[in-house]
């Protein structure tokens, strides 16, 4: 069959789907938050003091400041992709919430426009809680500087949510996501400096790594925590958003072909 | 795959859409619901044509699909209301809505129970009540009864029924016949994605079948058909020990039994299921 190539049509429909999926998330919104959570500021604080007890000023802040930066996003890209991941491939797959919704007059462009505003939500409830352990901790220089960290948290969601949408779309099955998180997340992890400066590895790396959007959500992030406005928001911005929006295309793209034939 | 399938379905009647697995019958709902593009042809409903108009069009018709697929972290009462606003039907609508629809399928003490605790007719039921949450004028039913006790099938048919008598359009499929029967005003039997018979189940009995059937067996219903089958029976098949012999007068068949007293003879009217074995013939349809 021949793929539908046609742009996914975005409309406010989508906003019933978001409520129930926020719906579902209030009934276990606990363990859900101590889940995502909780993870990722035991790391922090714990590289951060430990690690960081044996380590000098990086850029002229403490390594856990320069952490809570990483963690920021490496927590808020973790969210998205795995809300859209296991909770959207359950519910595409498994409960077949999505074959009932589109018996409702919703199209599949909404449903998918819903599973990428819900897993930049999560994201964005992740960033806010890092953002409140930052600031609790004093980690920030400029409190009010911090703040414009809140909508790149949102934009890292709609990225990563939107690149996990592709990989739903094709899955069989929930362990193919594991070849994603080794084979992309990872990496990607390692290579665009959340825990280390990523200009300290191989000049090639360096160079790949440039192009790849969670470096450039992090060289927005960490400025802002350490007080100081970012240089080239709009590059950083730019790559994102074309990230957000090429794998959101490619996204309905592939999950037409998977339902709609 | 479905081929040249054309049919047309009047307001306020109840269609059945019959066929082996496999012979196309939830494509064919799919085409209809704008779910599935064909590669060629038309849907219309009303003025509106799908897919084109898909989405006003479903904003009319509810669907009762063949599998389950009712939110397992909701209670009842939330499953109907989450759904509701799918189709943006206002709070208040369906604050009034929902006992009403609960009080049609049996589950007003069920109300906020969750899911997982519903029996299987339960949840065919509430599966039901949400296909009716915007008060739609068609309702798609795909085997809308499959996997239930007798009992929980008595139910659903009622409910069908009730839904009839109130001028809604049914549109179902099922693979059983007692079910078509009883229900639709209109049937379509297809198989390998083509249409191979329509029009009333009574119009089809009479039609493409013997009126009576004898049904017959034991150890010597070999011996039995060899000599007598084909000049007792109008038409007859064999199925492992059973002879199926469709006739329109069992006068002779009763005197050449006489002298098999080991052969078990019972005699019926012809039904739907006939016409549908006839058509589509014994063999299993696994794919």
């Amino acid at each position: 069959m021949a793929y539908d190539f046609s742009l996914p049509v975005l409309s406010l429909r989508f906003i019933p789907i978001w409520r129930r999926h926020f719906l579902v998330w209030r009934k276990l919104a606990i363990p859900s938050i101590l889940g995502n959570l909780a993870d990722p500021v035991f790391y922090m604080l714990g590289f951060g003091y430990g690690l960081g007890s044996l380590m000098p000023h990086i850029g002229g802040v403490s390594y856990l400041t320069f952490l809570s930066a990483g963690t920021l996003c490496y927590s808020t890209m973790n969210s998205a992709s795995f809300e859209v991941l296991y909770s959207g491939f359950s519910r595409m797959h498994v409960q077949k919430t999505w074959d009932a919704i589109l018996n409702a007059p919703m199209m599949l462009d909404d449903i998918l426009l819903a599973e990428l505003v819900w897993g930049a939500s999560k994201s964005l409830l992740s960033g806010l809680a890092i953002l409140l352990v930052i600031w609790v901790l004093g980690l920030e220089h400029d409190w009010a500087l911090s703040l414009w960290t809140i909508p790149v948290a949102l934009l890292i969601g709609i990225t990563f949510s939107g690149m996990g949408l592709v990989m739903n779309a094709v899955s069989p099955n929930y362990d193919f996501f594991l070849y994603y998180f080794t084979l992309v997340i990872t990496p990607m992890v390692l290579l665009c400096g959340v825990f280390y400066p990523a200009d300290r590895m191989p000049v090639l790396l360096q160079e790949f790594a440039a192009w790849l959007p969670l470096t450039h959500a992090i060289t927005l992030v960490r400025p802002l925590i350490m007080g100081e406005i970012p240089s080239r928001i709009a590059l950083h911005i730019t790559n994102m958003l074309i990230w957000s929006g090429a794998s959101f295309w490619l996204a309905s793209i592939l999950t037409r072909r998977r339902l709609l034939k | 795959m479905v081929r040249g399938l054309s049919f047309d379905i009047l307001p306020g009647e109840c269609f059945g859409l019959l066929g082996p697995n496999g012979a196309g019958k939830t494509t064919t709902l799919k085409i209809l619901l704008g779910l599935v593009t064909a590669t060629s042809g038309d849907v219309r409903i009303g003025e509106s044509s799908i897919p084109h108009d898909a989405r006003t069009v479903r904003q009319r018709i509810g669907v009762m699909p063949q599998m389950d697929n009712l939110d397992p972290d909701f209670t009842v009462e939330e499953n109907l209301r989450v759904y509701g606003r799918y189709f943006g039907l206002a709070a208040a609508v369906l604050a009034q809505r929902i006992p009403v629809l609960l009080e049609l399928v049996g589950l007003m003490n069920k109300a906020h129970s969750r899911i997982g605790e519903l029996s299987g007719g339960m949840k065919r039921r509430l599966t039901l009540a949400r296909a009716l949450i915007n008060d739609p004028d068609i309702l798609v039913l795909d085997e809308p009864t499959t996997g239930l006790d007798p009992q929980a099938r008595h139910v659903i048919w009622a409910g069908l029924r009730r839904l009839t008598q109130q001028g809604k359009t049914l549109v179902l499929t099922t693979h059983f016949m007692e079910e078509a029967e009883r229900l639709c005003d209109h049937l379509v039997i297809i198989d390998h994605g083509k249409i191979i018979a329509e029009g009333s189940p009574r119009a089809l009995i009479a039609d493409q079948i013997e009126p009576r059937v004898s049904e017959i067996d034991g150890e010597q219903t070999a011996e039995w058909v060899r000599h007598y089958a084909a000049q007792c029976c109008d038409r007859f098949e064999v199925s492992d020990e059973t002879l199926y012999c469709y006739h329109r007068d069992s006068t002779a068949i009763k005197i050449a039994l006489q002298d098999y007293p080991g052969l078990r003879h019972v005699e019926r009217t012809a039904n739907l299921e006939d016409v549908f074995i006839k058509l589509t013939g014994r063999e299993l349809r696994d794919n």
